[in-house]
């Protein structure tokens, strides 16, 4: 049973060595990532820069913080992504439950994919027309519902997937009891689902939060943390945006620190969600 | 010996593919009817047209008639769900619903309204579970996952599921057939047992489980019944060529 030299063998290496190099290219490209916001962004991150509005001049090195971009960000985001969840759920359901394999099922999955790949600017400038055109200035109502239609396709998709994983065999079981399509659904579906769910509109969500196109037109920015769905609204990725264009170093340092910010948000969300997602499920039958 | 299902000129189409030809059978009440043969012969599509479970595949079609005591499951004023609450099934490989063990065999019971209060769902819960011969290794852990259970258990789970709903008739699709020899062996004591109050009908490809259960016996070949009758006229002296040839172990 000596180990012989043989073309399976070598190419099991080279593949192995392909992956390898893949995983830790992708590793990389995130750590450097990280570091250059931390190294670059803690120095500037303190108690003020999170819990204060800008003040005049903050953006030439003024005195202030971006609590309104962290307000805005969480505003926006937080919007559209339970709009697009009334949305996303009834046609995820629809498409499994109700339509299966048939050909309007995969019509929907094409016009999905396909609204997935457009870029997230072209949503904006979508939404800026409809604006124009209704007389709307750009306001936090104006960026949630373009958020909503940005996140629709994401969040269906990915409650798509997670959905065509459920074993047809234990929706069987439930209708074999008697239940509806409905009931059995509810019951079978969701429960076997949720983690899946979860993650979702959590995909959803952290799209929502650093999407900075699609609210350039149709949330605008403002300084102020905003007062009803008609005012201006300053969004995370937009301050960082602007400030890293800045000439003046300590700007750019903040424009880091907010970067640093919005990464801290999106982590502390999905670790709470990934800990719902275990919790929840307890039932999933594997 | 009484007819409960009465089946008429039943004709099952999938695509373009003829799956079920004329069919024409009375199973009797009380009993186990086990249908035999080949596999592709059609035995697992005509148990789910007594559930009506082909309703959910949209190009397959059904023509004919299934009475159950006289009523015809297909009528066009028959309400699926209570075919399916009247005919219970009990699949291939148990898949408990993802619930705890206490909630699945709830489940129907809370579907269909079948207990008024808390106390008396918790009795019938316990009575299922013991008529599935699985209380006394479930009752200090109802509220667990049902997926922690072993296989054999599970498909004991989902009997005891499926009587919850009180069902008339039990479909088995070859229950034993993912289970290790003493799960399957307690299934089929189940199953002889329940058959006092229950009709049954089991698709089975092992031969010994057919020769060990069955009262009435069905063999199908190609999509047809070939010959039915009672288990020991089937077996000891079959009428048909075929049925003989399937029996002697000459084809599976």
């Amino acid at each position: 049973m000596k180990k012989r030299w043989s073309l399976a063998h070598l190419e099991e290496r080279v593949m192995r060595a392909i992956m390898l190099l893949a995983c830790s290219l992708l590793v990389a490209v995130l750590a450097a990532i990280l570091i250059t916001i931390f190294v670059r962004g803690l120095p500037y991150l303190d108690l003020d820069l999170i819990t204060k509005t800008p003040k005049g001049g903050f953006f030439l090195g003024g005195e202030g913080g971006i609590l309104n971009a962290i307000v805005g960000s969480l505003l926006l985001a937080g919007g559209g992504t339970f709009l697009a969840l009334l949305v996303s759920l009834p046609i995820a359901f629809g498409i499994n439950v109700y339509t299966g394999a048939s050909r309007l099922a995969s019509l929907m999955r094409l016009t999905l994919d396909v609204l997935w790949g457009i870029p997230s600017l072209v949503y904006g400038a979508f939404g800026f027309t409809i604006m124009i055109a209704f007389g709307m200035r750009a306001s936090l109502g104006a960026g949630i519902l373009v958020l909503t239609l940005l996140q629709i396709p994401i969040m269906v998709r990915a409650m798509d997937e997670v959905m065509r994983m459920v074993p047809i065999e234990l929706n069987q079981a439930a209708l074999s009891l008697g239940a509806t399509r409905l009931e059995a659904a509810r019951s079978v579906l969701v429960r076997q689902a949720l983690p899946g769910l979860v993650t979702a509109v959590l995909l959803a969500f952290g799209r929502g939060m650093g999407d900075a196109a699609s609210v350039l037109f149709t949330a605008g920015f403002s300084d102020r943390i905003p007062t009803s769905l008609a005012s201006p609204t300053a969004s995370l990725p937009l301050a960082v945006f602007f400030q890293l264009g800045s000439p003046f170093p300590d700007v750019r340092g903040n424009g880091y620190a907010t970067a640093l910010v919005l990464t801290i948000v999106i982590l502390i969300i999905s670790s709470l969600s990934r800990l719902l997602a275990r919790r929840l499920s307890r039932n999933v039958i594997r | 010996m009484e007819t409960h299902i009465k089946i008429r000129d039943l004709n099952v189409h999938y695509n373009k593919v003829h799956a079920l030809k004329d069919i024409n059978l009375d199973i009797p009440r009380g009993q186990i009817t086990v249908i035999i043969g080949p596999s592709g012969c059609g035995k697992s599509t005509l148990l789910k047209t007594l559930n009506r479970f082909h309703d959910l595949t949209d190009d397959t079609r059904v023509t004919g008639n299934v009475e159950l005591d006289g009523v015809n499951l297909y009528a066009p004023d028959v309400e699926v769900t209570e075919v399916r609450t009247k005919v219970g099934l009990i699949a291939q490989r148990p898949f408990p619903l993802p619930m705890s063990i206490f909630e699945n065999v709830a489940y129907g019971m809370r579907i269909h309204k079948l207990a008024r209060n808390g106390k008396e769902l918790r009795e019938k819960v316990q009575h299922y579970l013991e008529i599935g011969g699985l209380w006394d290794e479930v009752k200090d852990r109802l509220n667990t996952p049902a997926r922690d259970l072993s296989i054999g258990q599970q498909q004991r789970l989902c009997l005891a599921r499926g009587l919850a709903v009180e069902p008339q008739v039990i479909l088995g699709d070859e229950p034993t057939s993912s289970l290790d020899p003493i799960s399957a062996k307690f299934i089929e004591e189940r199953l002889e047992e329940l058959k006092k109050e229950y009709t049954v009908v089991l698709v089975s490809h092992v031969l010994r489980q057919a020769r060990h259960l069955a009262d009435y016996l069905v063999f199908m070949y190609l999509g047809e019944v070939v010959e039915a009758g009672p288990a020991e006229q089937v077996l000891d002296q079959p009428k048909n060529d075929r049925t003989r040839a399937y029996l002697q172990g000459e084809f599976y």
